[in-house]
């Protein structure tokens, strides 16, 4: 089973720091970590963090990280950098952009990053509609890590909440580490067990690690492939045309 | 003969900057487990620091096999040991000791 991280948060302006969380991503076992990246970051560091990842021989994913305001300003940004990035990540920080999110087809992953139940979106609604697109639900390993006592009692009751709407409507669920230092990192099986917490089966946690991140990656980059045309289409063969 | 309880012996790696001592690395994994699963979830879990080597920071647990996944989930969710910051990785897992031991040479042998 390959393993995949789509949330590693190494700092871009610490190349060293950087390196030993790629190492210690690659030595857990990942095979895959994808890097959030805002619109504007300079290509320069993506091709940096790139070289990092192929010294381990890690599969390096880049990730758009969106914090849009209103549904209006995620579209354009939408418009503007869809193309540019192999996955797209939507932070929802109100329920406009929650729900402009979930029915969007070019978001791929649904993040809320807020621990108060009232301002994670991610209810039955969101669910629906992330179902009739291709957007997935992500769960940061990492906010599970760092809170305690009944902050944590409420985010788990949240989770479990939404673990069973995505699972009702059939929404891919990701599990990543959302790590911003190598001791918030976790072996794939470890970070799976976590899902335990929030009533999510192993073998269901085993595949947000891996078959679901992988799922995503590889229709983006398929999307992105110069011979992509439309679902479904593609270019097999350029040349003199078909008799 | 069948055994009564059924046992599984995990292998623990854990990471820190500083030494830390067996008891510590027992309270930790107590706490962990208590504040996730109750006092309930922990008098059935069976759980005993079989040994643990300071210098290597390697650690045998032992629990029932019932309380293998919770034990995991608690050792995942643990980020410090006595007060300061670490983690602790699950390394293998088996039903026997001589067979954890196996296990554990054999994949140090196979990464030098």
């Amino acid at each position: 089973m390959k393993f995949s991280d789509l949330h590693l948060c190494v700092p871009l302006g610490d190349v060293e720091q950087a390196r030993r969380m790629v190492a210690k991503s690659f030595e857990l076992g990942y095979s895959r970590v994808g890097v959030p990246f805002s619109p504007n970051t300079k290509p320069s560091l993506i091709d940096g963090l790139r070289r990092v990842c192929g010294e381990f021989g890690l599969d390096f994913v880049t990730r758009l990280e969106l914090a849009p305001k209103s549904s209006n300003e995620l579209l354009g940004s939408l418009r503007r950098f869809r193309r540019e990035f192999e996955v797209v990540s939507v932070l929802c920080g109100s329920k406009p952009v929650a729900r402009q999110a979930a029915k969007d087809r070019r978001v791929d992953l649904l993040c809320f990053r807020a621990l108060e139940p009232r301002k994670r979106f991610f209810d039955r609604a969101e669910a629906e509609l992330a179902s009739k697109s291709s957007a997935a639900l992500e769960i940061d390993i990492a906010m599970v890590l760092g809170v305690e006592g009944f902050a944590r009692v409420s985010f788990l009751s949240c989770l479990r909440r939404e673990v069973a709407a995505a699972r009702r409507f059939g929404v891919p669920v990701v599990i990543s580490s959302g790590a911003t230092e190598p001791l918030l990192l976790r072996k794939p099986y470890d970070s799976a067990s976590l899902g335990l917490l929030f009533e999510m089966d192993l073998s269901v946690a085993l595949e947000a690690l891996s078959a679901n991140p992988a799922g995503i990656v590889e229709r983006n980059r398929a999307k992105l492939s110069p011979g992509y045309v439309a679902l479904g289409v593609r270019i097999v063969r350029r040349g003199k045309g078909v008799d | 003969m069948t055994r009564v309880v059924r046992r599984r012996y995990l292998a623990l790696k854990v990471e820190c900057e500083g030494l830390v001592e067996q008891r510590e690395v027992l309270d930790a994994v107590l706490n962990a487990f208590l504040r996730l699963f109750g006092e309930v979830g922990l008098s059935q879990a069976g759980l005993y620091l079989v040994s643990f080597d300071r210098e290597r920071k390697y650690a045998v647990l032992r629990c029932s096999h019932k309380a293998l996944p919770m034990v995991r989930a608690a050792v995942a969710s643990m980020t410090k040991i006595g007060n300061q910051p670490a983690t602790v990785h699950v390394q293998r897992v088996s039903g026997t000791l001589k067979a954890l031991n196996k296990k554990v040479t054999n994949k140090r042998q196979a990464k030098p």
